[in-house]
């Protein structure tokens, strides 16, 4: 018996498609990147990695994201945990303005941070008069990427506390755990792998934001670059290796990340078949 | 530890849930809450565990156990064993960590030593028969054996009551039965005080020590399953616990009649409602003196200790269930399209305009038609 739509001929043509498709959009700019990196050698490469400015840059970007990551990790528990825990009204509003992050272009979050609390800002006025700038530097870049990120976690934690509902919690208190216990020892571990998932969006997105990011940051050489705006700078300045040795680094940082989500998703396979 | 509820009641934004309830459940007892799906049998449950708060308002209602009053105290602290009816098994955890769990969570001062915790964690286990399992995890069991799993976690922490929610609802006929057995003896041995809810009437009257019926956030009654299917206080009740038929027309000079059909009966003149169990119903081939309701066979389900038959005729509005005896089903040389006579052995009787228990007890009647034969 052939399904409906399993024709050989269909089958070969979406095939060969999907594998042209992602071979020209996918594949070959990747090669092409880090054929333009080390189009001058390995030595020219590493000159330009080992710059100042780009160690510079490659340390903020790293910085950020790892302030990030914690944050939204506590925020998208909390949320998710509220969300789905507890009924309250506005609780269908609050799960819609989740997304308002994702809906929102980058570069107009970062305006709206600038407006907010940049030093003409209405909080950056106050926060100026006490020598407090957030704008132009590193916790500007923070807050915006704070914002780009935080609902990565939490899209990905509800829908599973979703499905596993609250009776192992409740069980867990019948039988005299307290809150922390139950957290640490019956939620938690039903939901790390989703955790973990939801961490490694985050990365990848704390990592190579770029439009909020340029809005915030000024962008000064050495002071409040990340890496993709550094990225941008080197390409201005024509100065095409360089660009690309930093797009080859940031290549390879979204590399790692994809090859870690797929050794998640193995694991999380090899458990469904096992259990 | 006996149970005291006093004046419990539950809404839920604009529904109200449970009207207030006051209930006394003795130690030591089973006893199971039947009503159909939304009666407040769950939430009920609930509130007796502690997972759900009662109305503190207009009068805030009162749970004793023994002599503690638990009204405001936390779960955890309530020492009590709850049964979900998804078992709620920790699903990551082994069948060994999921019994233990109560105990590895003692604070410090109570808890037993690992050791301790080991043994009895297996004495646990082989209480349930599933010591051959300890080391797998819950999704590698059968529902029978997690709902057993879920049991011994529960009882691993020596609750003071163990409230049970539809504990065999999610199982197989057969394995219900089992385990409904197992759980009478379990009752008896350790001699605990636990209440269960469950919306399957059978199950409610073979297990428990007494049933409290509901309906609509409100307790219809309380008894022995013996008393509760002899002498129901009110039409939900009887309803509730069986098939039933129903009989319905004009009674003048002792006669009800109903088409071509009529049946003496004890009672003043007016419309009437009488109600029949199936086994209360026999059948001839001839009508007698006091019953003349022709009927017709329409289907025969052989199956079990007796013949289920289902009657129609012109005057029923809906057809009537019959159990007859094996030996009578051959007799008569029953089969489909085959027309006898109904002869009431007895039947019951409850005025429709009682809404409160206090009303219908006064009102539900028992009448006995003497027919022939």
């Amino acid at each position: 018996m052939r399904r409906i739509g399993d024709a050989p001929l269909v089958r070969r043509l979406l095939i060969g498609a999907a594998l042209l498709l992602s071979a020209l959009f996918l594949l070959l700019p990747l090669v092409a990147i880090f054929a333009q990196a080390f189009s001058q050698g390995v030595a020219v490469f590493w000159a330009n990695v080992s710059n100042t400015f780009t160690l510079h840059a490659i340390g903020l970007t790293l910085v950020i994201a790892l302030m990030t990551i914690p944050i939204c990790l506590v925020f998208g528990v909390a949320l998710a945990w509220l969300v789905t825990r507890f009924s309250f009204p506005g609780r269908r509003i609050l799960q819609t303005l989740i997304d308002i992050p994702f809906a929102v272009s980058p570069v107009v979050a970062g305006l709206i941070y600038l407006l907010l609390y940049g030093r003409n800002g209405w909080i950056g006025g106050w926060l100026d008069s006490h020598d407090i700038q957030l704008m132009f530097a590193w916790p500007g870049i923070l807050m915006v990427t704070i914002f780009v990120t935080c609902p990565f976690v939490a899209r990905e934690l509800i829908p599973l506390m979703q499905a596993q509902g609250s009776r192992e919690e409740e069980a867990a208190v019948t039988l005299g755990a307290s809150g922390w216990t139950t957290f640490w020892r019956v939620t938690l571990p039903n939901i790390r792998w989703a955790l973990l998932y939801g961490i490694i969006l985050t990365n990848a997105r704390a990592v190579g934001e770029f439009g909020a990011v340029s809005v915030v940051s000024g962008a000064i050489r050495g002071q409040t670059n990340t890496l993709p705006l550094h990225l941008e700078q080197l390409y201005q300045d024509y100065n095409a290796v360089g660009a690309f040795a930093s797009a080859a680094l940031l290549a390879l940082i979204a590399l790692l990340t994809l090859a870690a989500k797929a050794g998640l998703e193995w694991r999380a396979s090899r458990r469904e078949a096992y259990t | 530890m006996s149970i005291r509820l006093q004046n419990i009641a539950k809404h839920f934004a604009n529904t109200q849930a449970l009207e207030p309830i006051n209930l006394d459940i003795h130690e030591g007892e089973l006893v199971g809450l039947l009503g159909p799906s939304g009666s407040g049998k769950t939430t009920l449950l609930r509130i007796i565990a502690g997972l759900e708060n009662a109305d503190s308002s207009p009068q805030p209602g009162k749970i004793l156990f023994g002599d503690r009053d638990v009204t405001n105290v936390h779960v955890r602290d309530r020492r009590i064993g709850f049964v979900f009816q998804h078992y709620a098994l920790f699903r990551h955890m082994s069948v060994y960590d999921n019994v233990a769990f109560g105990l590895t969570v003692m604070p410090k001062k109570r808890r037993p030593s690992n050791g301790e915790i080991r043994a009895r964690v297996f004495r646990l286990l082989e209480m349930v028969q599933l010591q051959h399992l300890a080391n797998r995890l819950p999704a590698q069991l059968s529902g029978g054996q997690q709902q057993r799993v879920s049991l011994a976690r529960a009882l691993a922490v020596e609750p003071d009551v163990l409230l049970l929610d539809e504990p065999f609802g999610a199982l197989d006929a057969k394995v219900r039965q089992d385990l409904r057995r197992w759980l009478r003896r379990l009752h008896d041995e350790l001699n605990f005080t636990s209440v269960f809810v469950t919306h399957d009437q059978e199950e409610a009257l073979e297990l428990s020590d007494r049933v409290v019926v509901m309906s609509n956030g409100r307790i219809e009654q309380i008894d022995t399953p013996d008393t509760l299917y002899r002498a129901p206080k009110n039409r939900f009740v009887f309803e509730f616990l069986g098939d039933v038929n129903h009989l319905e027309g004009r009674v003048r000079n002792g006669v009800l009649t109903c088409g071509d059909a009529h049946l003496n009966v004890d009672l003043p003149d007016g419309d009437e409602e009488l109600q029949l169990r199936p086994h209360e119903v026999r059948l001839a081939e001839e009508p007698s003196a006091e019953s003349h309701l022709p009927v017709t066979i329409t289907a025969i389900s052989p199956v079990g200790a007796e013949v289920r038959v289902e009657l129609e005729a012109d005057w029923l509005a809906k057809p009537w269930l019959a159990t007859v005896r094996h030996a009578d089903f051959e007799r008569l040389h029953m089969r489909r399209g085959q027309r006898l006579f109904a002869h009431p052995r007895q039947w019951h009787r409850f005025k429709e305009d009682a809404k409160t228990p206090e009303q219908q007890a006064g009102t539900s009647g028992l009448g006995t038609a003497s027919a022939a034969g």
